[in-house]
């Protein structure tokens, strides 16, 4: 399987789009749409893709974690990505899917689901094609991102999940319940 | 929650040098209690042969299975021992503290020989030397230790002897009165004593100083040979005395006949056995009424028969209810899939009731008692006194106190109470260091405790009680209790509360569980060792506990532990708000009681209740949880108390009693309040668990605040 490494190696020759030898020629990817743009996360952390079953709201919890479900017997939670990369929520359409992935949390790996407005396909992003994210004239924060792939004449943006999931929320409400209004308690 | 602390030693159950490993981890342990007990009795010859025994086996084992230095090592602490044993070296303190540091060094052998420090060994060996000149000088015998453990298991093990005793007619003349034998007999075991008087003559020939009866004794006992022999020695030469070992074996599947104990014991002829077996009548009978065999012999055949049952079925017994060792983690997978079975019988009930067949529902109920007793057994197979801890402690008490120079005495109360293995694995640290503080910082100096009047030897007591669905584990200590007025300086100094604030005493001893907070410089200013109250306090909140502290100065401090007696499966209470559901723990909930429209336009605001004249405050769910939906006309309170105190949640409807395997949440909620983890529904929904003790706590802020304002 594929190693982080084999991914990360365009870092270290920035904008040339020429990866070091011994690299494979291409990575293995779940593409999926957010907002129009078009994701990918390595298929290695990819667990699998499931529809949109009834999640259980958790009251008080940061606007990122939409709640839970239950995938044969354990409890996975769902998150929303558009929350991290500063987008409005979506509306639940028929093409809404939650992925389910493994990520490291506090060096931990965990299994976590993502909502994604539509999943498109695993397909593989030649490595040749893969550049470092441009520090600057970007709309989302560089650390999200992995690379930057190109498929035709697309761009295809692979996001570094575990970084992700390891970020504050560009707005964090807080979830303490002394946030609730009208129930916090003395200052 | 799973997150159980297993050993890295589990990898081959069957290796028998890993068996030999546990039980030496074992006997090291009984080991060690015994001289922690005979400190304190020194008298007491029953635990010398404990501990005398436990390093026979080590040595008998050890050697056995290559542990080779441990062997060489526990030999010579076992003749200290056998000199103990005799009667020819006292127990003394000082001889407890050798010989529980030279338990430590055969655990050093047992777990990691190449570790073991030579110096210290032969510097421990010197000491016994010094203590009991000539016994560690002689050398382990090659020959010793692998007899040992099967001579161990012998001794340990009952055997059954027919013992036939006939004294001579002089017998009495001579002084010897034989029911004093008998009487001795009865004290090595189990004893059926038969008198056989088929050699008593007529009235008128006898002669009142003659002895004319015999005995047959049946006899189960622990005892050798040569110990019975023994009983008899004085008369041996004058009496026809046999003494057989009868083979007890349970599994051999039948049980000897009349028959064939007559014909053994040479009272009957087989042939007139045969003759009389085949008449079809009750053999013993026959052959009595045929004049063959005395009825005293037949009586005496058919005691042996009766006391041999009774020995083998003792015998099955007690190795049918021995214990059996399972690796931690068949037990944990066990307990995963029969709350995976809960879950799915709940979701079979769930269709079975909507599906209104009675067959598939009397099914499904049978179902439904035969998951809730997996589970019970499960849970129980889980189930570990808390004693196998308690025993640890010892060590710890008697070690401090002589570090500290202060004389303690810890006392255990409740040493049979069951709690989760995952719960008494979690415990041991928090304890530890609960333990530690209360004797550092609580108890006094020998001559402080003079000067206020208390007992020169300060007192520690560990003890823990079921209650419901919980465990308290309490430490009280006598000693000088906590010290309001220094707390509260810290606290103030470290910002958690305001000068000259309002402060209960459970808001001022709940800082010394504050990150940082070092009792030591809060309480006594001695210094502290870095004793961390709060990994305590976290460790408990892990454990979903809550601990409790009430001190009095000059009178001593008790902290109360709360812990739940599970981790894995509760039962619960499904609640409805909106169209979210949510489970309370059952154990927790008090009552249900109606709250009307009225009565909930009327409590607006002030969010109280009258229940039967107490006042408890309510929270409402809705608001709580910002639930959109309305209510209906009739909304339901549960009352819910933990400890002392009780609160009210409001809910739109209760649904009934929901088994609760509980589901922890992932790392992402680690920052989530007012829920202690979810668990899955009937219809495969996923519900969330309420955290009674958080919500309650939310509460009483919420009330303090409201009655300031």
């Amino acid at each position: 399987m594929m190693t982080p490494s084999n991914v990360t190696e365009p870092r270290e020759a920035p904008g040339t789009g020429k990866t070091g030898p011994g690299v494979r020629d291409a990575i293995q990817v779940l593409t999926l749409g957010l907002q129009g743009e078009v994701f990918a996360i390595e298929t290695e952390r990819v667990h699998e893709v499931l529809d949109l079953v009834e999640i259980t709201r958790i009251p008080n919890s940061r606007p990122f974690i939409r709640g839970l479900i239950n995938v044969r017997g354990k409890v996975i939670t769902v998150t929303d990505l558009r929350t991290k990369f500063g987008m409005a929520a979506a509306a639940r359409t028929v093409d809404t899917r939650i992925v389910v992935m493994e990520v490291r949390i506090d060096g931990e790996p965990t299994v976590v689901g993502a909502l994604a407005d539509r999943v498109y396909e695993v397909t593989e992003v030649a490595a040749a094609s893969l550049e470092e994210a441009p520090r600057i004239g970007m709309r989302w924060r560089p650390e999200f991102i992995r690379a930057i792939g190109k498929r035709g004449d697309d761009f295809i943006i692979i996001a570094d999940i575990d970084q992700v999931f390891a970020s504050e929320e560009p707005a964090p409400r807080g979830n303490r319940l002394e946030a609730v209004p009208g129930l916090g308690a003395a200052a | 929650m799973s997150g159980r602390t297993g050993s890295p030693t589990v990898a081959n159950p069957l290796d028998p040098a890993e068996i030999f490993r546990q039980e030496a981890v074992d006997l090291l342990a009984r080991l060690e209690a015994s001289l922690l007990d005979m400190e304190a009795t020194p008298g007491d010859r029953a635990l010398v042969d404990t501990a005398f025994r436990a390093l026979h086996t080590l040595k008998g084992s050890g050697s056995m299975f290559g542990w080779d230095a441990l062997a060489a090592f526990t030999h010579h602490i076992e003749t200290t021992f056998d000199l103990v044993r005799r009667g020819e070296l006292p127990v003394t303190r000082e001889l407890v503290t050798l010989t529980l540091a030279a338990a430590d060094h055969i655990r050093v052998l047992l777990e990691a020989p190449e570790q073991a420090d030579k110096l210290r060994e032969n510097a421990l060996l010197a000491s016994f030397r010094d203590l009991a000149p000539g016994s560690a000088t002689t050398k382990p015998t090659k020959a010793a230790p692998p007899a040992g453990p099967a001579k161990a298991a012998a001794a340990g093990e009952k055997r059954t002897y027919r013992i036939r005793f006939r004294p001579g007619p002089d017998t009495m003349r001579l002084g010897t009165n034989p029911l004093l034998l008998l009487d001795e007999l009865r004290g090595l075991g189990t004893c059926t004593v038969v008198p056989i008087t088929d050699a008593v003559p007529p009235l008128e020939e006898i002669d009142p100083t003659g002895c004319y009866l015999a005995w047959d004794v049946v006899l189960t006992t622990a005892a050798a040979t040569a110990a019975i022999a023994d009983v008899f020695i004085f008369v041996a030469d004058q009496s026809d005395l046999t003494i057989e070992e009868l083979p007890i074996d349970p599994d051999a599947g039948r049980e000897r006949r009349l028959g064939e104990i007559l014909v053994e014991r040479g009272d009957a002829v087989a042939a007139d056995v045969a003759a009389g077996l085949n008449r079809q009548e009750r053999l013993g009978t026959l052959l009595v009424r045929s004049g063959k065999v005395s009825e005293d012999r037949v009586a005496s055949a058919l005691v042996e028969q009766r006391h041999v049952r009774a020995a083998a079925k003792a015998k099955e017994s007690s190795t049918t209810t021995g214990t059996i060792r399972v690796p931690a983690e068949r037990l944990d997978s066990l307990m995963d899939q029969v709350g995976e079975l809960v879950i799915a019988q709940a979701r079979l009930m769930q269709q079975a009731v909507a599906g209104g067949d009675p067959v598939l529902k009397a099914i499904s109920e049978d179902i439904e008692r035969l998951a809730s007793e997996l589970r019970d057994t499960t849970m129980s197979i889980r189930m570990l006194p808390i004693g196998t801890l308690f025993g640890r402690f010892r060590r710890v008490v008697h070690d401090l106190s002589h570090e500290l120079g202060k004389t303690v005495e810890l006392a255990t109360e409740g040493e049979e109470t069951e709690l989760d293995k995952t719960v008494i694995e979690s415990l041991n640290d928090p304890l530890v260091h609960l333990i530690r503080n209360a004797i550092d910082h609580g108890l006094e100096e020998a001559g402080q405790r003079a000067a206020f009047g208390k007992p020169p030897v300060g007192r520690v007591l560990l003890s823990a009680v079921h209650s419901g669905a919980q465990v308290l584990i309490t430490i009280t200590d006598d000693g000088r209790g906590l010290n309001r007025e220094k707390i509260r300086a810290k606290a103030e100094e470290k910002g958690l509360l305001a000068a000259g604030q309002d402060a209960t005493d459970a808001d001022l001893f709940g800082f010394i569980f504050h990150p940082g907070f070092s009792t030591a410089a809060a309480v006594t200013s001695v210094s502290g060792r870095g004793v961390g109250m709060d990994v305590v306090k976290r460790t408990i909140d892990g454990l979903r506990g809550t601990i409790e502290v009430a001190s009095t100065v000059g009178q001593g401090t008790r902290i109360t532990l709360k812990l739940p007696l599970t981790l894995a499966i509760i039962d619960g209470l499904l609640v409805r708000v909106g169209t979210e559901r949510y489970v309370v723990p059952l154990s927790a909930v008090e009552e249900c009681v109606e709250l009307t429209r009225e009565e909930d336009r009327r409590s607006e605001g002030r969010s109280f209740l009258n229940i039967r004249g107490d006042i408890v405050a309510f929270i409402r769910l809705r608001q709580l949880f910002e639930i959109p939906e309305s209510a209906g006309a009739i909304q339901k309170v549960v009352i819910v108390a933990f400890g002392e105190a009780r609160i009210g949640l409001v809910v739109d409807q209760v649904i009934g009693q929901h088994q609760t395997v509980i589901k922890s949440l992932s790392r992402l909620h680690r920052d989530l309040e007012g829920f202690s983890g979810a668990t899955i529904l009937g219809d495969g929904s996923v519900a969330l668990i309420l955290d009674i003790p958080h919500l309650i706590g939310f509460a009483r802020e919420r009330e303090a605040m409201l009655r300031a304002s």
